[in-house]
């Protein structure tokens, strides 16, 4: 089999072993579903640890969180919430503020899993093509739905939003939210690759805002080693943030600064030749942690 | 000259890309605001749990969190799902279904974080979560001259919010109907009595506030209640309505049959009929 007929991410399990090769994908997986069964334990077998949803959930009595993208929304529709609210938000944006932004989308987010298994699934059936949308969309939706929620005085977005729709429906009781989740997955499986999450999801953009700040970020230290066999860009939904820091565009340094990088850490995985790893903004000593191991600079 | 055209070219492409990206966003926000506007209103049946904002606040204010459905211990709440007309997300509950119990300490209040159920509630008798109004009486048992009473027994805030009226029964000639009568002042909203109705359809109902009341205009004044506040007439002073009535007794329309206390001699003329003493005029 020529190497190019591979799927993405097969060398570095050549390389690394099966597990090396999908150790962020499997952390990210139980995040994902563990983060909802904490959840879900609760009206499943009344251990009730978390109480509410990702707009605002109280855990064991003494810590709320509360999402800021709500909150927002809602006093943009004229409405002060209280302390509890106030201090949840603080302590959400102070958690996204260390861990980036968008990992809200990899590791939280459960529409991620359905979109992810859309992406999945349509790398595997081979379907190509699709519409061009610029991936600067989602912040016009974004500001839509601040200017609409002003206007009409509601939070609106939180009427169609399929992020809460789906973690609310899961815990509270789905009704007819499955057909938007389903109207999604079929969007991304068909017509558009990474159309909800990389195009559309104000939800995202707003993290995204948090993330122009946020400390963690994909560093490349090793960036010198890359073989240009594109397994990151394949497997990456955000592509456009890879490549200036791997190709030094414009002077840019060995870390992905671009704030919709959702730190899912998939580029990690796949990466037989250990271009990336985690690290902070500002980063320091990788520069002899990546010249290790025999690079070719290109 | 190639790079001038590639330049209006890419112009040209800029303001197409940027025109297609107003169109498409302003279409959804339009679609989004008639949503919005459209689930802004409360359906009939869905009451809001204790403490709720006014409608158009609370769609504003509630993040769609179901703590009140979680701390609600009788489990009576729902959020509404997205195909429910109302706005997804937010708790209500149906009074036929499963009626507010009015916890005295209201948890589901406690546990909203953002004042959308208003915390300033902090007695369940003075929450307003509807009216109960009596919509049928054609087929409420009391009116049809039965003692159900069933709407008044089971009431939180009997005497109060529903009384019994006695009014004379038309269709037998000797008995009394008691209407049950709601006091919208004292009336929570929690749903007991149409949940108790026996009628297999509800014949008391509760509905949102908005929708079971009526509003008088500004400047209306009720007389007798100004006469009150006045202390005295406001206008043409009233004429005592005069009744034959035995020796002693006297007749007030609102106040029934009393004894007369015996006229003091010194006031009191003497060639005057005794039915005219009492006279102010």
């Amino acid at each position: 089999m020529s190497k190019s007929e591979l799927r993405p991410g097969a060398e570095a399990v050549l390389e690394k072993g099966w597990l090396g090769a999908h150790k962020w994908l499997l952390m990210r997986r139980t995040s994902q579903i563990g983060i909802l069964l904490l959840f879900l334990v609760g009206p499943w077998f009344g251990w009730w640890i978390v109480k509410g949803n990702l707009a605002y959930s109280y855990t064991l009595g003494v810590l709320p969180l509360t999402d800021p993208y709500v909150l927002l929304q809602s006093l943009v529709a004229g409405q002060v919430p209280h302390k509890l609210a106030f201090i949840g938000v603080a302590i959400v944006i102070g958690f996204y503020l260390l861990f980036g932004g968008r990992s809200f989308c990899a590791w939280v987010c459960p529409v991620n899993l359905v979109t992810d298994l859309a992406g999945w699934l349509r790398a595997r059936l081979g379907i190509k093509g699709g519409p061009h949308v610029s991936r600067q969309v989602r912040y016009w939706i974004l500001a839509a739905t601040f200017v609409v929620g002003a206007v009409t005085g509601t939070i609106a977005w939180e009427m169609l939003n399929p992020v809460s729709m789906l973690h609310r429906g899961l815990i509270f009781g789905m009704g007819l939210a499955w057909a938007v989740i389903l109207a999604i997955f079929l969007f991304d499986l068909f017509v558009m690759r990474q159309g909800w999450c990389g195009h559309f999801c104000p939800v995202g953009a707003f993290y995204s805002l948090i993330g122009k700040l946020s400390l963690t970020r994909i560093r490349l230290p090793n960036r010198e080693a890359c073989n240009d066999c594109m397994d990151c860009f394949a497997v990456c939904p955000e592509q456009q943030v890879i490549r200036p820091a791997l190709k030094a565009i414009n002077g840019t340094g060995p870390v992905i600064l671009e704030s919709n990088c959702t730190n899912c850490g998939r580029c990690i995985d796949v990466c037989s030749k250990d271009v990336f790893r985690f690290g902070l903004r500002t980063g320091g000593s990788d520069s002899n942690l990546g010249g290790v191991a025999g690079a070719t600079p290109k | 000259m190639s790079t001038a055209k590639s330049r209006t070219g890419s112009r040209r492409q800029f303001l197409v890309d940027s025109a297609r990206l107003a169109c498409g966003v302003s279409l959804f926000g339009l679609g989004m605001g008639f949503y919005a506007r459209h689930a802004k209103a409360l359906p009939p049946a869905a009451i809001r749990p204790p403490g709720a904002l006014p409608e158009s606040d609370f769609s504003a204010a509630c993040i769609r969190c179901g703590l009140c459905v979680r701390d609600c211990p009788y489990d009576i709440l729902h959020l509404a799902k997205p195909e429910e007309p109302m706005s997804t997300g937010t708790p209500y509950f149906v009074a036929r279904q499963a009626p507010c119990e009015m916890c005295e300490d209201i948890p589901c209040v406690k546990a909203c974080p953002t004042g959308a159920l208003d915390h300033s509630l902090t007695d369940i008798n003075k929450s307003k979560m509807g009216v109960a109004v009596l919509v049928d009486h054609e087929t409420c048992l009391n009116y049809l001259g039965l003692r159900c009473d069933i709407c008044y027994r089971v009431c939180p805030v009997i005497d109060k919010a529903i009384t019994l009226e006695p009014q004379s029964n038309e269709r037998t000639g000797r008995h009394t109907l008691f209407i049950p009568v709601v006091h919208s002042d004292h009336c929570t909203g929690c749903g007991k009595c149409e949940k108790a109705c026996p009628t297999e359809v509800a014949s008391i109902k509760v509905f949102p506030r908005y929708m079971a009341k009526g509003q008088l205009s500004e400047h209306y004044r009720l007389g007798w209640v100004e006469k009150e506040k006045a202390g005295s007439s406001l206008v043409a002073p009233d004429v005592e309505h005069k009744y034959n009535m035995p020796e002693g007794m006297k007749y007030e329309f609102d106040k029934g049959l009393s004894k007369v206390p015996p006229p003091e001699p010194s006031g009191s003329l003497p060639g005057l009929p005794k039915a005219l003493q009492g006279d102010k005029l």
